[in-house]
């Protein structure tokens, strides 16, 4: 062939030719790995080619053979994405189509949506001709190919073609769109459906009426509660295109029928998209339909339901008609929302927990002090940490309302039984809460109630606790300032430089790293730096090198005399320490200090 | 594009990752050994009001006359569906369905004349009304079938009876599949597939047996059935990874694909390649790799001609990081090979044993030991002598290098075996390979170093052309 004559020709030492010769010897290799990087550098490879040669050779030779591990496929397919220019620009675009078509009919749905997505980008760098000559053909192909690979394939590329075509290819297109929605394979439906919005959008309204709107009746009563459930998405954006008095008559009765659907996947995907279809269908619908929808969904058989709907309720309820909010809110949504605190079902309550704040502002003071408060109280009190960590993270919106102080009763043993959780995870999430909380408590509270948790934090048992600890009594400075930090937390931190457990003393080390630099010059280097500098003879090597790192650390906090007279000579006698890494870090630490 | 879909479908969607479930202090099993064993049921959308019914005499008390009428009377009670979840409502007609539906099954195991045309859509009316529903979503965030108690179908004490007389019905000498087709139509048949996603395995082994009658009795449902298992396997592999059934589906399939007749058509070689192949791609192989693997050999003692495509298949797909899954591939390809016919390996044997030779020289000693394990067929062994000038260079420097290198004694020891096997084989190329081994691996080198080179040589000419286009130098 003629790329094999190319490699002799690169043998002998034409600079051009080298590459396709490298490519041919790399994609015939055995090694994935290798067929895998010469595919990567395809574009190198074209560069160095030209784009003649890259059109008339490289292409075909791709095209003609490629059967590889579909992860070579799929590095190809997203190449071919951006070739544009490679192969001479729009105007030679529809050179790439080849490749990628039969890369659209792969099994591995990777590779194959890789392909698709390549197609949709070139299908806008080719002109409305070279769109009707060569493009549309494909998809026609893809449309009626065998296999439903290709038919599902054809599903994403109908939409970035059709506004760029004459009115009789656009019939062609509904017409194949139409045939691929009733497709016998329910893998090439569910395809067809989850593209039903996308489509929409870019037809004409008349035909959204007259082509879309069959078939997303159709499609939402399929026998599949897979392909339904996409129905209900497309439903939504259908919705968003058709003038208010449409949407009672077109959609309405479609999606009243999905939210009581007797698949609780569809259930589901109703209440996920909630928000969205609130959006779509406007105020009066929404009184009228949606709120008792939105009803039944909290109210459902299904947990999976109901937890999705309860993490809807607040943006529902914020995005009622302000005319009657309160009142719908305080008779049809409270009640379930009451109900749903005593849930059986952690994750339904941990959902409701995540945004039941959030009602407070929109009911404001009264109503939350009469209605809210009471659940909330409820919640911290839950027996799953989950929902208890939910309230407290939002606890700002309360703020705003009534202030924190009315749950601060609660509020407290809350915190200390989520501080002591056995489980690290949510320690760790509670500490990220406790800057926020120091906030919103005060300072006297605070020293009162929380300092001695987390000074406790610190000597967790686990890493990431005790990492956590240090971040968090910096941010606790930032907030209190650094003479609350002299007072209450650095004398117990340099305490605990003198702990017989070496993490203890580290965790000093750690400390003094984060807090140096909020604390400023005066506190670090008249109380941080003299332990720093005693820890540096510790008999630990670990506690040793980290002292090197925390003086690096804090060098830029000291002035030039602390680093000359104290840092340097100590920095210098671990620079000749007998374990390797303590010398490292002293060394680093001189070179980034400039000590040398 | 079904990203959507797939997040609905699996049940771990709704909430966001459980501070309780990622710890990783407790071990998942030693959790879930605390937790009573869970039951669901999605059945009962609306809490009704309490269900009556009228209690009727027993069949055996009317005369034979009355029978039949009495019997579809049953069949309307028994629609009735009640709800298990609530351990206390209508426990009266709870008891009274399920010693009609035993009444039932009994009747319908020994009498003989019962079955009436009229009787027919009233059965299929009753199975369908009691055993079609939505599955309830798994009771774990992520369930994992090799390490979760299954969540088991609450209202089991009224469905088991159910398909028990469904089975029984199927299975009598009265029944005529000439009538009853016209209700156990496909819209049937697809629900019924449906249900093999239970979590609940005593249901999948009813459904088992349910599905197998209904293959063997009508003959125009064959085609459609192995369309939709098609299809459930297609979703399964390429869109959810999740369907618990597989290993039910496939164990009809293997009786299924005994009964071929020969010559296969197109249809069900495309099922072999386009299916059954795939399935092995997907994380719980192990669940059903045994019946997989049965239906694959199934298909080769049909037909020989198809064992190079399984193999260049299973060889495409084997698993890259996963040494549990080599060690199942492995297991299958030996099973194949037990079958093999000389011709066929001929036509395999290169791409197969550099395969095998990069498995016998994986650290994973599981993955090693299992490969070289095939040594020890008899069979196998066979073949390899024949073909030993073709094999033994494909094998040699993975064998000679481990007999050196391996961290394990006992693959070293194992490897010493096979190289004094292929030694006894064939010594004249055994003294030519041990003799080029080093300059082989100089060559190698050399190779390696010119690969850099010459893409070096590129990434030069690129910059080279790059800077040119920038008009940076001149061209």
């Amino acid at each position: 062939t003629k790329l094999d004559d190319s490699k002799m020709a690169g043998a002998e030492g034409d600079d051009s030719l080298y590459p396709i010769a490298v490519l041919i010897d790399e994609l015939r290799n055995e090694d994935v790995q290798l067929r895998l990087n010469s595919i990567k550098k395809l574009s190198t490879i074209a560069l160095a080619l030209g784009v003649e040669r890259t059109r008339t050779e490289l292409l075909p030779f791709l095209t003609d053979t490629i059967y590889d591990e579909d992860e070579v496929l799929l590095a190809l397919a997203e190449q071919l994405g951006s070739f544009t220019v490679l192969v001479g620009g729009p105007e030679f675009v529809h050179n790439l189509l080849p490749p990628l078509e039969s890369l659209a009919t792969v099994e591995e749905t990777v590779v194959r949506d890789k392909a698709v997505e390549s197609l949709r980008k070139i299908s806008q760098e080719h002109s409305p001709v070279d769109l009707e000559v060569h493009f549309v053909p494909l998809v026609k192909r893809l449309a009626s190919g065998d296999w439903f690979t290709s038919r599902t394939s054809a599903c994403g590329l109908f939409s970035v073609c059709y506004p760029r075509v004459s009115s009789t290819v656009k019939a062609e297109i509904r017409q194949h769109f139409r045939t691929l929605c009733s497709d016998d394979t329910p893998m090439v439906r569910r395809a067809a459906a989850s593209k039903l919005g996308e489509f929409a959008k870019v037809l004409e309204l008349d035909y959204v009426k007259s082509d879309i709107i069959p078939l997303f009746t159709a499609l939402a009563s399929d026998e599949q509660d897979s392909v339904r459930l996409l129905a209900v998405e497309a439903g939504v954006s259908i919705a968003t295109l058709l003038p208010q008095e449409d949407l009672e008559a077109l959609v309405m009765p479609t999606l009243r029928q999905a939210a009581e659907d007797k698949s609780w996947r569809v259930r589901y995907m109703v209440a996920d998209k909630f928000s969205e279809l609130q959006k779509a269908v406007g105020p009066e619908i929404t009184k009228t339909d949606l709120v008792p929808a939105f009803q039944n969904l909290l109210k459902d058989c299904e947990a999976e339901v109901r937890a999705a709907a309860a993490n809807k309720v607040k943006v529902f309820c914020e995005n009622l008609p302000e005319d009657s909010r309160e009142t719908i809110i305080m008779t049809h949504i409270l009640p379930c929302v009451k109900e749903l605190v005593s849930d059986t079902n952690q994750h339904v309550k941990s959902a409701l927990a995540s945004v039941i704040m959030g009602l407070s502002t929109i009911l404001g003071k009264d109503n939350t002090v009469e209605h809210l408060l009471p659940l909330f109280l409820v919640q911290l009190k839950d027996e799953c940490p989950e929902v208890r960590l939910n309230i407290i993270s939002n606890l700002d919106c309360v703020n705003e309302v009534i202030g924190i102080r009315q749950l601060s009763q609660s509020l407290l043993p809350a915190i200390v039984e989520l501080a002591e959780d056995a489980k690290w995870r949510v320690r760790l999430a509670i500490i990220e809460y406790m800057p926020l909380l120091a906030g919103q408590l005060g300072v006297e509270f605070f020293d009162e109630k929380l300092n001695s948790l987390c000074m406790a934090w610190l000597i967790d048992h686990v890493f990431a606790i005790r990492e956590a600890a240090t971040c968090n009594l910096m941010k606790l400075v930032e907030k209190f300032g650094a003479e609350w930090a002299q007072n209450t937390i650095v004398p117990k931190v340099l305490g605990m430089a003198n702990d017989s457990n070496y993490l203890h003393r580290m965790t000093t080390l750690f400390c003094i790293n984060a807090l140096s630099g909020v604390c400023g010059q005066e506190i670090t280097t008249k109380h941080m730096l003299p332990v720093v500098l005693k820890m540096s003879t510790d008999q630990v090597a670990n506690v040793r090198f980290n002292v090197a790192r925390c003086l690096q650390k804090i060098g830029p906090v000291l002035d030039s005399s602390a680093l000359q007279a104290e840092v340097k000579p100590v920095l210098e006698k671990l620079a000749t320490d007998q374990d390797m890494d303590v010398k490292y870090f002293a060394l680093e630490a001189i070179s980034v200090l400039a000590l040398a | 594009p079904l990203t959507k879909y797939v997040t609905a479908m699996s049940s771990a969607s709704t909430t966001p990752p459980s501070v309780d479930k990622v710890d990783g202090f407790s071990r998942k099993s030693v959790r879930k050994a605390k937790q009573k064993r869970s039951q669901s049921s999605s059945q009962f959308r609306s809490q009704g009001k309490p269900i009556e019914l009228t209690p009727l005499p027993l069949l055996k008390d009317v005369s034979a006359q009355e029978q039949p009428e009495l019997f579809l009377k049953k069949l309307q009670q028994c629609c009735a569906v009640f709800d298990f979840m609530d351990t206390l409502s209508d426990l009266k007609m709870k008891e009274y369905k399920r010693s009609t539906l035993n009444e039932l099954v009994d009747y319908v195991t020994v009498s003989r004349g019962y079955l009436t045309e009229q009787a027919y859509p009233e059965v299929v009316k009753m199975v369908s009304y009691n055993i079609f529903r939505t599955l309830p979503p798994s009771d774990s965030n992520e369930f994992d079938p090799e390490e979760d108690e299954p969540t088991l179908e609450a209202s089991w004490p009224h469905l088991q009876l159910v398909y028990e007389f469904f089975i029984r019905f199927l299975e009598s000498q009265e029944f005529q599949p000439s009538i009853a087709k016209k209700y156990i139509d496909q819209k049937f048949v697809l629900q019924l597939l449906e249900l093999f996603d239970s979590e609940d395995p005593r249901e999948r082994d009813y459904l088992k047996t349910v599905l197998h009658r209904i293959y063997g009795k009508f003959l125009g449902l064959r085609a459609f059935i192995r369309k939709q298992i098609n299809n459930i396997f297609l979703r399964f592999v390429y869109e959810t990874e999740h369907f618990n059934g597989v290993a039910e589906l496939l164990e009809i399939l293997g009786s299924i694909i005994n009964g071929f007749a020969l010559p296969l058509k197109a249809e069900h070689k495309q099922f072999l390649v386009k299916v059954l192949i795939p399935l092995h791609t997907v994380r719980s192989l192990s669940l059903f790799h045994a019946q997989l693997a049965y239906c694959i050999v199934q298909f080769l003692e049909k037909d020989p001609a198809l064992t190079e495509p399984v193999i260049r298949g299973l060889l495409k797909f084997w698993p890259k990081t996963c040494s549990q899954k080599e060690v199942m591939y492995l297991g299958e390809l030996e099973e194949i090979l037990d079958v093999i016919e000389p011709t066929q390996f001929v036509k395999i044997q290169e791409p197969l044993f550099k395969q095998i030779s990069k498995c016998v020289s994986s650290p994973h000693f599981q993955v090693a030991e299992r490969a070289l394990y095939y040594w020890n067929n008899e069979y196998i062994m066979s073949l390899i002598e024949e073909n030993s000038n073709v094999i033994l260079p494909i094998m040699f420097t993975s064998l000679y290098r481990i007999s050196k290198e391996h961290w394990n004694p006992a693959i070293v020891a194992l490897v010493y075996n096979v190289l004094k096997a292929f030694m006894e084989m064939n010594s004249t190329l055994f003294d030519e390979l041990t003799s080029t081994y080093k300059s082989d691996r100089q060559r190698e080198k050399k190779k390696e170093k010119e690969r850099e080179e010459l893409w070096k040589r590129l990434e030069d000419l690129e910059l080279k052309r790059s800077l040119q286009s920038d008009g940076i130098i001149p061209t």
